[in-house]
């Protein structure tokens, strides 16, 4: 390049070497030309090599048959379904574990965060307690114990399948239980939602509108005059009554299928399975350990004087809390949260040592019964790539939301 | 789990699968000094492991005549102990030699995993393990139970098969490794243990109270259980397959670990030519083996049938009764093609 330079002789080319930005995008695609022909390498080299084994490279197997079954499936789902359709399956289960993890992870965290700053020597302490247990033991044992300590802990199946059938011989009246906890998990009976019940759904929506509208609109109010409608109340009262008020309208349009003790098992019914319960509980309680440490430090970085001053005006403890340390704590526990959020997701990978189908466990069986082992971590390194950048930008956006607004 | 499967991606990507790259296994081997075997460490009678560290079982003895065969030797091997879904990468990848670990025979494995299958060590079939006090007879009684089964296997699929043919509902509960499977069924978390019968056979015997369990009469599948290799190395494939052939073969001339050395004087041409002292014979050395390649697996671990009573039939505590491994001519499937 530069002996074409010196060719031409032409004096702007010559500074557009040297300018700044024109060599730093240069940089720039020259490091994505590398990286972009170290793996074009790396995959024509596997693709050769993996023929040379006799095995093949793609994607195609993905719409063969998956020919096995999956314990838990969100999705129409049986051995018939393509490879796939079971890996929508495991996906749909990581998200399901994630964002019920990450929803009670961060209320525990949260609690056993400022419990832990609590004056209460006792709180205290067992906070403390809690966090230093959890903190200290690798996921995977957490995961471990708490799948062999939920299996034990529940009673078993066929004990509790005698008792019922005495209970029936004794009196025939008597039906099978509407919730049954054992060791096949936690059935309830399930709501099938009848035509009519679009309505109730519309009514919940409405409810959840008018009830963000009327908190604005007392926000206003409070600003202006200095009194606050009671806006938690009313928003309370328009999401729970008005679904309800059309749900009798409409004739109560559901339905419910009821679970039945079989010979063998449950059927019918919602099931939540021991493994997704040991599985839920383990990431979150393990996940909350680390939380509260964030929001203890969080708590701790606000200036004590904001608390001080709080009690100076004669503010409740509680309400200090709430309306001034926690809003300003804020800002130092969103990052470090963040990657909370992203390690519980990535955790739910352990998922295998409870039994559990996620994405990875499906996975496996995948590779395992079709060879197709670079593919399938292909897929799973771009489907966890995806979901932590996902949840990056939404807590990044939460973040700037949070952030200190100059006035 | 990822450390195998990464193996296999960088095998893969930077230094091309296993043996592909060198001359051939069998020079591999010799050259290393030892056999690397992938087996089970957890199914007793056909591979596990006692608390010294000792490995036993009818794969391990596979294993062990193939070394004799190669060294003369059959204390130069070593044993990698693999889950069944480790296994296949573990081989693609070149980190072991052989695999002899219960693998069941299927075209899939054979073609699209890039293996080869011939001997038969062991003829299986699927079949079901339940609670004595459940009272179940047959396996289509089975509708609307929790089934424990093992991730990777042939089983999961037949097992999806068969319910789904009958008609049945079942609840799948699926674990990785062995420990989690016997663990839950254990536990009370499903009704029906379902793998290979002689694995169920060895399962129910490591279980707290053996008697409380029977193994349902149904068998649901073929499982050919063999070992295996990669595709494209046919002189490592015929060691394999000739040392388990070697030990049929004894059988059926009625060469035991105790009476080899006697036998070699046999009139019988046939056996003179197998134990490697017929004159000029030069089989053994076609094979890229020594002479007495077969003395020395009959030495190390007798014929067929020894090692058969030996690890999972009358000598052991499974008492497997030969059924379909019989010698062909005594009703069974067992049968070793002419070593001439
Ligand atoms: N023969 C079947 C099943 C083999 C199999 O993995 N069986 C189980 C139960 S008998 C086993 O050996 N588990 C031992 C382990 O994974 O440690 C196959 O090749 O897929």
């Amino acid at each position: 390049m530069a002996s074409a330079d010196a060719r031409d002789g032409d004096g702007r080319r010559a500074s557009l070497l040297y300018d700044p930005s024109v060599r730093a995008y240069a940089y720039q695609a020259l490091t994505v030309l590398v990286v972009g022909w170290l793996i074009w390498q790396a995959w024509s080299n596997a693709a050769e090599n993996l023929a040379r084994a006799n095995m093949t490279a793609g994607f195609g197997f993905l719409s063969g048959r998956a020919g096995f079954d999956l314990g838990q499936a969100l999705m129409a789902y049986s051995s018939d379904s393509t490879f796939a359709r079971a890996l929508t399956v495991g996906l749909l289960n990581t998200l399901l574990v994630g964002v019920l993890g990450i929803i009670t992870a961060t209320i525990v965290g949260l609690l056993i965060g400022i419990g832990r700053l609590s004056k209460n020597w006792l709180i205290a302490r067992l906070c403390t307690i809690y966090v230093e247990l959890f903190r200290n033991i690798p996921p995977l044992l957490v995961i471990f114990f708490w799948y062999k300590g939920v299996l034990s802990i529940l009673p078993d199946f066929r004990a509790i399948r005698a008792g019922v059938e005495q209970a029936k011989a004794a009196d025939p009246s008597v039906g099978d239980p509407l919730f049954i906890i054992s060791n096949r998990g936690i059935s309830f009976p399930a709501p099938i939602f009848q035509p009519g019940f679009g309505a109730v759904w519309i009514a919940l929506a409405a409810a959840v509108l008018g009830a963000i509208g009327f908190t604005l609109w007392a926000n206003k109010v409070q600003a202006a005059t200095g009194k606050r409608p009671p806006a938690l109340l009313v928003s309370v009262a328009l999401i729970v009554l008005l679904p309800l008020a059309v749900f009798f309208a409409a004739g109560q349009p559901i339905a419910f299928d009821y679970p039945v003790l079989g010979r063998f098992n449950l059927s019918g019914g919602g099931l939540i399975s021991p493994e997704f319960l040991s599985l839920y509980l383990a990431l979150s309680l393990y996940t909350a350990s680390f939380i509260a440490e964030i929001v203890r430090a969080g708590i701790r970085g606000v200036p004590s004087g904001q608390f001080e001053a709080c009690s100076a005006l004669g503010v409740r403890s509680d309400r200090a809390m709430r309306l001034v340390i926690l809003p300003q704590a804020m800002r130092i526990i969103i990052p470090p949260l963040t990657s909370q959020y992203l390690n519980l997701i990535k955790n739910s990978s352990l998922a295998v040592a409870a039994g559990y189908p996620d994405l990875v466990q499906v996975g496996n069986t995948i590779l395992n019964q079709s060879g197709r082992a670079i593919e399938v971590i292909a897929i799973w390194m771009i489907v966890y790539v995806t979901i932590s950048l996902v949840t990056s930008v939404f807590m990044n956006w939460f973040n700037a939301r949070m952030a200190l607004r100059e006035r | 789990m990822a450390n195998r499967i990464l193996a296999v991606l960088i095998g893969a990507a930077v230094m091309g699968i296993g043996a592909q790259a060198s001359a051939g296994t069998l020079e591999d081997v010799k050259a290393k000094g030892f056999l690397q075997c992938g087996v089970n460490a957890n199914l007793s009678g056909f591979g596990s492991q006692d608390s010294s560290g000792q490995f036993a079982g009818l794969d391990i003895d596979l294993c062990k005549a193939v070394a004799a065969a190669v060294f003369g030797d059959a204390t130069k091997v070593k044993f990698t102990p693999l889950s069944a879904k480790d296994r296949f990468p573990a081989l693609q990848s070149g980190e072991i030699d052989m695999l002899a670990r219960n693998t069941t025979w299927t075209a899939s494995r054979d073609s699209q995993l890039g293996f080869d299958f011939r001997a038969v060590n062991y003829y299986d079939g699927q079949g079901f393990m339940v609670r004595k006090e459940l009272n179940v007879k047959s396996a289509l009684e089975l509708s609307g139970a929790a089934v424990c089964v093992q991730t990777g296997t042939t089983t999961e699929l037949n097992l999806a098969d068969y319910f789904k043919s009958h008609n049945l509902q079942y609840n799948p509960v699926v674990f990785e490794k062995q420990e989690e499977v016997d663990a839950a069924y254990n536990a009370g978390r499903c009704d029906v243990y379902t793998t290979d019968q002689s694995g169920l056979y060895s399962i129910r015997l490591s279980l707290s109270n053996p008697d409380d369990h029977v193994i349902l009469p149904e068998i649901i599948s073929k499982e050919p259980l063999g070992p295996a290799v990669r595709q494209g190395d046919s002189k490592w494939f015929d060691v394999v397959s000739f040392s388990h052939y070697a030990m049929v073969a004894a059988e059926e001339f009625g060469i035991t670990q105790a009476n080899v050395e006697e036998m070699k004087k046999s009139p019988n041409p046939d056996i003179k030519r197998f134990l490697g002292e017929e004159q000029g014979s030069t089989i053994g050395a076609d094979f890229g083996l020594s002479k007495d390649w077969a003395v020395n697996i009959i030495k190390a671990v007798g014929n067929y049938g020894e090692a058969f009573e030996r690890n999972v039939g009358q000598g052991s505590p499974l008492k497997i009764k030969r059924g379909l491994n019989a010698l062909w001519n005594q009703g069974g499937l067992q049968y070793a093609p002419p070593i001439r």
